[in-house]
């Protein structure tokens, strides 16, 4: 990897953080300034910092981050859309001691993956859940999902969505919280370095609490979508906090006392 | 060594699974197969089996998906409308080559339909059910004996080619209650070796991806060119069908699974009746005995195909016969079993017009 | 006296999305008048008051980012643990090139 200097690199300064290296060498794909991104790095430092590249199969879904095998050098599947938990689930099943996670847009868990998310959750299977929720379906074009706010605008909701037609946003995390199988319950986001730093003790802790087989972690990152919301990543970012966060307040929702 | 029991067809199914060394199911209830499910939620458990009730058979192929890339010996059942819900699940598993074994035990449809057996899911068995360019490998038994015979080749053919293997019962098979005589088998002696499968990578490889997308249109077309290659490969090797009287026989009958066993009771009283009947029962219909019905076309004077359906094999028995000779239909739909007397009559029929035909002959 | 830090980009993989120079608390950052072979202005160190404090490569999406910083506290000399660096290389900006 070339790396483009403006000062000469002298002998007294040390790395303090390089990418991870349980990263692939593909350039991502992600539009710039998607949160994406920085999940995938953040999921994969902590992968490197814990030594488990070896045991962790994730589990791709269908969206934006279709693609998500050729970033991350781990072993993984891609599930057919919606259905990565219950992937995710016999892959656990079937390889109970290794690390297992699966990686989820909002359409895919909470439009045609409700169900199987629900009932692995439900399940308390011993896996995580990394739920990217930008309130929108990026891949195809900016439609609406089940977790788009009122009012807002997308291509199936032209004018914004209203209650008549569309219904409410869903809150599929705190339906998913309110599940005894499901140990640990997070909704965070990857807009500010203390919000990453945040988002990495989130994963840090479900890899653990999979060790210790304590049920179902659940992590919701609130994020952005500069394409689909037709704003700069600085802009989008700001619309997040101002708009998203009132309804999905980043938080940890179910944990251990 | 012999190990003989009288039991039903679904659950000589589940313990020849057991004994096959298959280590996880994943299935929803639906009559007429729930049997598998409670057979290995008991049975299969207690003997270190996955077995999971999943919340949908869409679910459930998903697992059998996740499994089966995980490198695991896997299976699902249903009957029909929930075989209808899997094909999404069995095309990704087709093309991200994962070997497993699904059972349909078929039931009368379309839509809701009836818990009678049925032979209506020929079509969506054979000619694909799902979308895309894939095939199933498709064995179809005819009695009790042959639901369990069936899985341990069902599982060794679906790791020899890395593919799907459907066994295509019915309501019948899997409610009677037959002799079965379980094959000696050792599991450890039929491990497939599975260097692609996503167990965690360790330093000596690069990472295994199991997947079904290939966006590039060149890499896809290449993908398939190996499926097919892969079907042409189990047609060369793996057809099977049996023959019952067809060394001499003037009219043949084609049948398969229960349809098979009540056109054999015709053509025994045919030919006690003087009618040189005979029976090509296909086991494997895909791949499809295309020569065998063939080189037999060449030589009857009629062809009739029996099935419990609105006729769907007949599609490809005349494909195989090709004009040689006039094929006719016999069948009864939506659940109801055609009895071996209904069978003899249109024989019967077809044999008369045979001679009404060709008068001067005779 | 203020830490000293210094970050390295890669310039081919970063798409000019700006977090990081908006995350830095130093206001170290700035977008480069070049274009990258994918069509981006790349982001680049603008001033020398880098500290290392790692916030653009916490934000940064597509961890094009490495971060280096003095160590003060052992008596040992650090030494940057990285390889193929191009040292002395500089970025011409957009008022460089246009006051020479």
């Amino acid at each position: 990897m070339e790396h483009q200097m403006t000062q000469p690199v002298s002998a007294d300064l040390s790395c303090v953080y390089e990418r991870p290296g349980t990263l692939t060498d593909t350039r991502f794909h992600y539009c710039p300034g998607c949160g994406h991104g920085v999940v995938h790095r953040v999921l994969m430092e902590v992968v490197e910092e814990l030594g488990i590249q070896e045991e962790t199969v994730g589990v791709a879904p269908v969206g934006c981050s279709v693609f998500a095998y050729n970033y991350l050098d781990i072993d993984m599947q891609e599930a057919a859309h919606g259905r990565a938990s219950a992937v995710a689930t016999a892959v656990k099943r079937m390889l109970p001691g290794k690390y297992v996670f699966s990686y989820q847009g909002d359409g895919d868990l909470a439009a045609i993956g409700t169900a199987e998310t629900i009932h692995t959750a439900n399940r308390g299977e011993n896996i995580l859940v990394l739920f990217i929720n930008n309130a929108i379906y990026g891949m195809t074009g900016g439609q609406m999902a089940p977790t788009t706010l009122l009012g807002m605008k997308t291509t199936t909701s032209p004018v914004g969505r209203t209650v008549e037609t569309a219904g409410f946003p869903l809150k599929i995390t705190e339906l998913v919280a309110m599940l005894p199988g499901v140990y640990y319950v997070s909704r965070n986001s990857v807009h500010t370095p203390g919000a990453v730093r945040h988002l990495k003790k989130a994963i840090l802790k479900s890899f653990q609490y999979q060790k210790e087989k304590k049920g179902t972690c659940f992590i919701e990152v609130v994020s952005n979508c500069p394409s689909g919301w037709k704003m700069t990543p600085l802009e989008a970012n700001k619309w997040m906090v101002d708009n998203m966060f009132p309804f999905y307040p980043p938080g940890e929702i179910k944990a251990p006392k | 060594m012999s190990d003989l029991k009288l039991m039903k067809g679904n659950e000589a199914l589940a313990e020849a699974a057991i004994r096959a060394g298959c280590q996880g199911y994943f299935g929803y209830p639906i009559t007429p197969q729930s049997e598998i499910l409670e057979y290995l939620a008991g049975e299969g458990r207690a003997r270190g089996m996955v077995v999971l009730q999943a919340e949908s058979e869409v679910a459930s192929i998903n697992m059998v998906y996740g499994a089966a890339g995980a490198g695991a010996r896997v299976m699902t059942s249903s009957s029909s409308p929930g075989i209808s819900l899997m094909q999404e699940g069995i095309s990704y598993i087709a093309c991200a080559e994962l070997p497993c074994l699904i059972v349909n035990v078929n039931r009368g449809g379309p839509g809701l339909g009836t818990i009678q057996p049925s032979q209506g899911d020929y079509f969506q068995s054979v000619k694909g059910g799902g979308h895309g360019d894939y095939r199933l490998l498709v064995l179809a038994p005819s009695s009790v004996q042959e639901m369990a015979d069936f899985v341990f080749d069902a599982f060794d053919l679906a790791d020899k080619y890395r593919t799907p293997v459907m066994i295509l019962a019915d309501g019948a098979l899997g409610q009677m209650m037959e002799k079965v005589d379980f094959r000696a088998y050792d599991p450890a002696g039929h491990v497939v070796a599975k260097p692609w499968a996503t167990t965690g990578k360790p330093k000596t490889r690069a990472r295994n991806i199991i997947t079904s997308l290939h966006i590039d249109p060149e890499k896809m077309e290449q993908i398939n060119i190996h499926l097919q290659e892969k079907y042409r490969l189990m047609a060369e090797n793996e057809t099977r069908c049996e023959h019952f009287h067809t060394d001499d026989a003037e009219f043949l009958i084609v049948a398969y699974g229960l349809a098979a066993r009540i056109a054999q009771g015709a053509v025994e009283a045919a030919r006690a009746e003087g009618i040189r009947a005979g029976l090509l029962r296909p086991v494997t219909l895909f791949p499809y005995p295309t020569e065998a019905i063939r080189s037999l076309a060449d030589r009857v004077r009629g062809v009739l195909v029996v099935e419990m359906n609105a006729g769907q094999m007949i599609e490809d028995v005349r494909l195989a016969v090709e004009g040689r000779v006039g094929v006719r239909f016999y069948g009864r739909m939506g659940g109801i079993i055609p009895s071996p007397d209904e069978v003899l009559g249109a024989l019967r029929k077809m044999v008369k017009e045979d001679v009404a035909q060709h008068e001067e002959a005779y | 006296m203020a830490i000293k830090g210094t970050v390295a980009f890669n310039v081919e993989t970063c798409k000019g999305c700006e977090l990081c120079i908006d995350a830095c608390p130093q206001e170290s950052l700035g977008l480069s008048g070049e274009i990258n072979a994918q069509g981006y202005h790349y982001a680049v160190l603008v001033k020398d008051n880098c500290t290392g404090c790692v916030n653009c490569a916490l934000v940064c999406p597509d961890a094009v980012i490495t971060v280096y910083r003095e160590d003060r506290k052992s008596g040992k000399v650090p030494v940057a643990r990285i390889s193929n660096v191009t040292e002395n290389l500089t970025v011409t900006l957009d008022d460089e090139r246009n006051n020479p």
